[in-house]
């Protein structure tokens, strides 16, 4: 029986096509499995959470095939918090059969046709590095500032819904820094004042802390690693340090071409 | 018969290397045991010895230390004065990636650990240098739901015991590590694993089981060390007949989860061994389980010869949030209060009469939204609007935990109570689904809370007395690290940064603290060798010790 069973599962894997392909059951067993194990990140309807991308598009940044599914959620995908199956603490490892299943689940959600970009991706990108000054912290394929994340690839890991909070609500989620292996919870772009022992004040964002030490970059990009108990004072903020861009800083219409430009930067 | 003429022939094989007789080897003998009594004499490890383990603090010789469950060690060489000194003596590479939550045992100057992936070992202590090395050969396709972790061994006679991820409890020789004996718990392929450190009483060997994410039907087993056979088996849900067995609905008793994953307690005084169980199953959806679902996150004292049941206590009736009650049940003796604490998963502090059930008093030791009334007897009850729904609804403690399986620790100089907390809510969300044998079955799906963020942890120290805490060490985000305290004045805690740090157990005071380079998801222990204390602790892949310099 477990050799039939392995030959089978051989089979599965060996095939590039869902065998589940446009079945509505395995798409309904799918989404059981993908609100268990993928929903903490990519979120309960598939549309993208604070953590991982809206899978619900049609292009996807590490392949749209299913073949190319079924790899991204087998084996994850290096470099990035998109872990092997079975990986996770939240869920279980899924069968081969499940991650299909799952597939099924994602296809059932994924709109139609590559979704037209609303917006106008080369006025997004002179907003970027112009009027709207996003380049002053944030860098795009190596090129801008370094204090707030980089957003080379982030128009294809973020739905647009979290794309534009970020914008005009920056504080309200804050954006995830440095994650480390098996720490549960990723380091956070909080704001950060310390005072040193001599009375000098540094703004920044932290890069990463424990109980006992801080990193943390100013706003003039300059690194400080400190020991927490030989400063004066240390104050953390979660009131992000990006201002939010209202509607008077940024139209609704710009915006929309800061997100194009992101999402024509991340399907790269 | 065979054997000892057999030892006899080696025995004089050996003299005779040595230009000696049988006669003159008696002698011989004398002299070799003299030389080794101290300061290991490496004796088997009887029953009698585990009742007496507070005789000799220098071993640990069961996962919690003692059997009360205190994780309390009476060495006192590294203590308040000198914890500042304290510097890395060893550190042992498993090299397996995942969770590595052992915490090892100590006898005579040999360390037994277990790692990921049911790999064993034993180590000189005083090095760090193996002595054996074990790695159990998996299925391909088990699928254990939190990790392949393994939280370590018992030592009884000459063996160690382990419990594996395919649901084999076996027994391997203590000083070669080869397999003595290896039986089958139950069918790995309907969702079971073991993940706990079995506890040796008598000559019985006894272990639960993990599997509340697939529908499993939990139980407690007793095996007999020397040959393996199953003695007793304790079902956590009730089959047809039993007491408790009204408490499910239909036919959902079958698949009603309550594991028994995290080691257990012993009363010599009352033979009376104390079990704890996690969540029924699907653990996020109580549609379709109506009822109390005994004996889901209870705490089960039981006969260790029959496996019967003397009483049950039920922290969280019905749940639908995951609150497993799979922390070490402490034993405490106050006078002549014979009690059981708790720090329960579901964010109460929990005093219990052990010697027969009864609630003194729950009060809670971190954020609980899920409860909000008691019952007469003071038990907390679940909010009617608690539950998970389908768009999602925002209760803490989260699905992990206000504390999990990490161990707390009593400390009998300073009379409190230590505990790893979490502070974390989570979104619950239903995700109805069908059962289907060794499938998830969890009925739903949950996630943090982000408007509660940041998450944080502390370790709290709890008077028993009132359940209140006397101070808190912040941790910046919440940890899987267990606590230890010492007769040295100190507590011994982890962190999810990494850090191993030695905290005054008075006051909360950090006085030492390492950077081990990986999360802690372990609980730490003490031991001794020469005279010389070490305090060890697993995290990332290695296992570190720590000794004055």
């Amino acid at each position: 029986m477990l050799g039939a069973g392995a030959a089978a599962a051989v089979a599965l894997r060996a095939q590039d096509k869902n065998p589940f392909a446009g079945d509505a059951k395995a798409a309904k067993l799918g989404e059981s499995q993908f609100r268990a194990n993928c929903a903490f990140c990519h979120g309960l309807g598939a549309r993208g959470g604070g953590r991982g991308p809206d899978l619900s598009r049609a292009q996807k940044h590490h392949g749209n095939s299913d073949a190319d599914l079924f790899r991204t959620i087998n084996e994850g995908v290096p470099g990035t918090a998109m872990p092997p199956n079975g990986a996770t603490q939240q869920g279980v490892g899924m069968t081969e059969e499940e991650i299909w299943q799952v597939i099924s689940y994602i296809r059932s959600v994924q709109v139609k046709a590559p979704a037209q970009p609303a917006g106008n991706a080369a006025h997004g990108k002179e907003l970027f590095y112009g009027s709207a000054a996003c380049s002053t912290c944030h860098m795009i394929q190596g090129k801008g500032g370094r204090l707030g994340p980089d957003l080379s690839t982030t128009g294809s890991a973020r739905s647009t819904d979290y794309l534009v909070e970020s914008m005009r609500s920056p504080s309200r989620r804050l954006a995830q820094g440095i994650s480390e292996a098996m720490k549960e919870f990723s380091q956070e772009y909080e704001t950060v004042t310390v005072v040193t022992a001599d009375g000098t004040k540094f703004l920044g964002v932290v890069l990463n802390e424990d109980h006992f030490t801080l990193q943390m970059m100013d706003t003039r990009e300059q690194l400080h690693l400190f020991e927490k108990d030989k400063l004066r004072s240390l104050e953390k903020s979660r009131e992000s340090l990006m201002p939010a861009y209202d509607q008077k800083t940024l139209s609704d219409k710009d915006l929309e071409d800061v997100i194009a430009y992101l999402l024509a930067v991340g399907a790269q | 018969m065979k054997r000892e003429s057999m030892n006899r022939a080696i025995e004089e094989r050996f003299l005779a290397s040595l230009g000696m007789t049988v006669g003159m080897g008696a002698a011989f003998v004398l002299l070799t045991i003299a030389a080794c009594a101290a300061p290991s004499a490496r004796a088997q490890v009887t029953p009698q010895r585990l009742l007496d383990s507070a005789r000799e603090p220098q071993n640990w010789l069961m996962y919690s230390g003692d059997y009360p469950g205190r994780r309390f060690s009476a060495l006192e060489q590294i203590n308040t004065s000198n914890a500042g000194m304290l510097v890395p003596k060893w550190a042992y590479q498993t090299m397996a990636g995942g969770k590595f939550e052992t915490t090892p045992l100590v006898v005579d100057g040999v360390l037994y650990g277990t790692g990921q992936d049911n790999r064993a070992f034993a180590l000189d202590a005083r090095s760090g240098r193996p002595i054996w090395q074990y790695q159990r050969a998996l299925p391909a396709d088990i699928r254990p739901c939190c990790g392949r972790a393994n939280r370590g061994l018992a030592i009884l006679g000459d063996k160690v015991f382990l419990g594996t991820l395919d649901a084999h409890v076996i027994a391997l020789d203590a000083k070669t590590g080869s397999v003595v004996w290896d039986v089958t718990a139950v069918e790995y392929r309907k969702g079971y694993s073991i993940t706990l450190a079995p506890l040796a009483i008598k000559n019985l060997v006894i272990i639960g089981v993990s599997g509340g994410e697939y529908g499993i039907r939990g139980f407690i087993d007793a095996y007999d060390a020397g040959t393996g056979e199953r003695k007793w088996r304790f079902y956590t849900v009730p089959g047809p007949g039993e007491p408790g067995h009204e408490t499910w609905e239909g036919d959902s008793w079958k698949i009603g989860g309550a594991p028994a994953w995290i080691t257990g307690t012993y009363d010599p005084a009352t033979n009376t061994t104390f079990w704890t169980t996690g969540n029924p199953s699907p653990s996020n959806r109580g549609e379709g389980r109506a009822g109390d679902n005994l004996y889901s996150n209870s705490l089960l004292a039981l006969d260790p010869e029959t496996g019967k049941l003397k009483w049950y206590f039920q922290f969280s009736k019905h749940d639908d949030h995951d609150y497993d009650a799979t922390q070490v049940p402490v034993m405490v003796d106050q006078g002549d209060r014979h009690l059981i604490l708790q720090a329960n998963r579901n964010g109460f502090f929990y005093l219990i009469d052990r010697s027969n059930g009864k609630l003194v008093f729950a009060n809670p030791f971190a954020r609980v939204t899920w409860s909000d009334s008691k019952d007469a007897s003071g038990v907390p009850l679940a909010r009617k609007d608690a539950s998970p729904t389908l768009e999602g609804n925002r209760v803490c403690p989260g699905a992990a935990g206000a504390t999990n399986w990490m161990s707390p620790t009593y400390d009998p100089q300073t009379q409190l109570f230590y505990v790893t907390a979490r502070e974390q809510c989570d979104v619950f969300s239903t995700a109805p689904q069908a059962y289907e044998a060794g499938h998830a079955y969890y009925g739903s799906a949950y996630f943090p809370n982000d408007d509660a963020a940041p998450f944080t942890g502390a370790l709290r120290a709890i008077d028993p007395n009132t359940g209140k805490m006397k101070w808190e060490w912040k941790h910046p985000s919440p940890t899987w690290a267990g606590v230890l305290s010492t007769a040295g004045g100190l507590v011994f805690t982890g962190d999810a940064e990494g850090n191993f740090i030695a905290l005054e157990a008075a006051s909360g005071k950090a006085l030492w603290h390492f950077q081990c380079g990986a999360s802690v998801y372990s609980s730490p222990m003490s031991f001794a060798i020469d005279g010389k204390q070490y305090v060890a602790v697993a995290a990332g892949s290695a296992l570190f010790t720590f000794a004055l310099p």
